[in-house]
């Protein structure tokens, strides 16, 4: 079933366009494209079971080339979109087809004075260049629309003809789709390289890949000159990316030992860390330091630090789930034993952050302090057997927009989850009532340490110990 | 810290204290960094404002010259006033010093431009 992601009265014809993303983050692409649809205001009607048999094509209804084009320029998981000129299960019926498309629409792109090419691509089966001609030869034949001198590169126009296989143990002989068109525009997926954490002056332990961040920004429709916060910055990556799409960003952490670049070195092989290694110098580093407003060291579980009827645009965030970052906050007075000892700098007590106070305390400061319409984005992790839908936290101001998946290991995922404030707050008489689901969160550390002991992966000791792990848990 | 950041910030965290707006800036070292100018983030920015806080701010860290008590209503169209409101809220930077408390006089550090937020166990409330 096709899903209408924007409407508007003016009611333009829709032109046929196929996109073809990229073999990366499948749960993400979707979203990220409904998402980056909406926040252009583009009017879209999406095929998205297209997608369902592991197909990296989908075929999109839009109203103009210059939307095809701004919203290539936007998405980092798709690789190109095309003007699609004709579908079909076999390059036969491709052809036909081909050939019986009004002169009107193709001539403009086929006419005798012009230059062109067609490349042929296709997925989850290789192909010789032999075959590749063959096919190439079929579509220019004596009867060709293609009147054009054939230009390899940089030619005024470039179709494709694009061939998916199912795949069940080997790919299948015949293709199960095949489509033809005209290049528009391809996506932005350099930035990712640009942005990549190796070339990072800073980094911390739990640093979020650059293709992720990406993806976070454009779920939460970060745009020109929107305020986000990052309530546990560390590093600062997803203000980066955030910065990237024009927005002034903020962060706080409570760890000062990061923020004032003492902390232990997260790169192998670094003894210290350097003086300018801040999130600050993060901004700098890809021209963007105009856009950094602070960063604080401040516990995230104290909403009140905030003045009352501020807003942020957006709200992205990593949470520590104390696996490779602890969860902390500052313990109160009833729990904290505090030594004293007169004239010495006193550093204040940290205790475990619950997990699910963690994502209770976000959606409520969310709920306060995101503009309407805002969009909280964040990591959820989640012990897989133990998942379902209503373990997600709820709050009655804040609507789940999306939910992606990114699996870790077998029983240990992640979740991207993308909240909507849809309503202003007002304090909660009941928040047991709004959320009851929250605590299930807070099993999943037992869970996660559990699940690895289990795969002989950790020993008991370990455990206990608050140091970083290996590169084994990757993104925790 | 930008006084944009001093706009937001409150030290009701404190147990017990519910007026603490707007904090007290006491600048020991304070600098002027170069950011693009950017009208519509400052225009926008502005809705959200305390704007007596902000004159505080500017103030107590020298750079209140030119800004009114109180901002008129047609400050869109007056370049150079929005020239003056982006020093104040995105250029100025407190460097060292400390925020205080308006209410309990509790300090809170600012160091290399970061402001240390973090409380005493004893001064946690619930």
């Amino acid at each position: 079933m096709a899903a209408r992601v924007a409407c508007s009265l003016r009611s333009e014809p829709y032109k046929r366009y196929l996109i073809q993303f990229a073999h990366d983050l499948l749960d993400f692409r979707l979203q990220e494209i409904k998402s980056i649809i909406s926040l252009l205001g583009c009017q879209a009607s999406l095929r998205n079971t297209d997608l369902n048999n592991g197909s990296p094509f989908m075929e999109v209804a839009l109203t103009s080339e210059e939307d095809a084009k701004a919203i290539m320029h936007r998405t980092v998981l798709s690789k190109s979109m095309y003007e699609l000129w004709a579908e079909g299960s076999s390059i036969s019926e491709v052809n036909m087809k081909l050939k019986q498309l009004p002169k009107g629409f193709t001539e403009p792109y086929t006419q005798e004075n012009s230059s062109f090419r067609i490349m042929v691509d296709t997925f989850n089966k290789k192909i010789s260049s032999s075959e590749k001609i063959k096919r190439i030869e079929l579509l220019t034949d004596t009867e060709s629309m293609f009147k054009g001198k054939i230009k390899l590169s940089s030619p005024e126009h470039s179709f494709h003809l694009l061939e998916f296989y199912k795949f069940d143990s080997a790919p299948s002989t015949e293709p199960e789709k095949v489509y033809f068109g005209r290049w528009i525009s391809d996506g932005h997926r350099s930035v990712i390289k640009e942005f990549h954490l190796q070339t990072r002056h800073f980094i911390a332990n739990t640093s979020m890949d650059a293709c992720l961040s990406l993806v976070m920004a454009n779920l939460a429709q970060v745009k020109e000159s929107d305020l986000v916060l990052d309530p546990f910055v560390g590093s600062g990556g997803l203000l980066v990316s955030s910065a990237h799409y024009g927005a002034y960003v903020l962060g706080t952490d409570i760890d000062y030992m990061l923020l004032h670049a003492k902390a232990r070195p997260s790169r192998a092989k670094q003894t210290t860390r350097a003086i300018d290694e801040s999130v600050r110098s993060n901004l700098r580093q890809y021209g963007l330091e105009s856009k950094y407003i602070d960063v604080l060291v401040a516990d995230a579980s104290q909403n009140h630090m905030w003045r009352e009827g501020w807003r942020f645009d957006a709200i992205i965030t990593d949470p520590p789930y104390g696996i490779r970052e602890a969860a902390a906050k500052i313990a109160c007075k009833e729990t904290a034993d505090v030594p004293t000892t007169e004239g010495e700098p006193h550093y204040p007590q940290r205790t475990q952050y619950q997990l699910g106070d963690i994502f209770r305390d976000l959606l409520n400061f969310a709920a306060k302090y995101l503009c309407l319409g805002g969009r909280l984005v964040y990591w959820l992790p989640i012990y897989k057997p133990d998942y379902s839908e209503s373990c997600i936290p709820k709050h009655p101001c804040m609507s789940l927009e999306s939910n992606c998946e990114q699996p870790l290991s077998q029983h240990i995922s992640r979740r991207l989850i993308t909240m909507v404030k849809i309503r202003e707050f007002q304090e909660l008489s009941d928040w047991d009532e709004a959320s009851t689901k929250v605590n299930s969160v807070n099993s999943f550390r037992n869970n996660y340490f559990k699940s690895m002991q289990a795969v002989g992966v950790l020993n008991s000791d370990s455990v206990l110990r608050s140091e970083p792990l290996t590169s084994k848990q990757e993104g925790l | 810290m930008k006084l944009l950041t001093h706009n937001m910030l409150t030290s009701n965290i404190i147990k017990g204290v519910t007026k603490g707006f707007p904090l007290k800036i006491v600048p020991v070292q304070v600098e002027i960094k170069d950011v693009d100018y950017n009208p519509a983030f400052v225009v926008r920015t502005l809705s959200k404002v305390d704007w007596p806080a902000l004159h505080q701010a500017a103030v107590e860290t020298g750079f209140g010259d030119g800004l009114p008590e109180t901002l008129g209503e047609n400050f869109q169209q007056d370049e150079e006033l929005l020239k003056k409101i982006h020093n104040a809220l995105l250029q100025v930077e407190v460097i060292q010093g400390e925020l205080v408390c308006p209410e309990s006089g509790r300090k809170f550090p600012i160091t290399n431009g970061i402001p240390n937020m973090l409380l005493q166990e004893h001064e946690v409330g619930q």
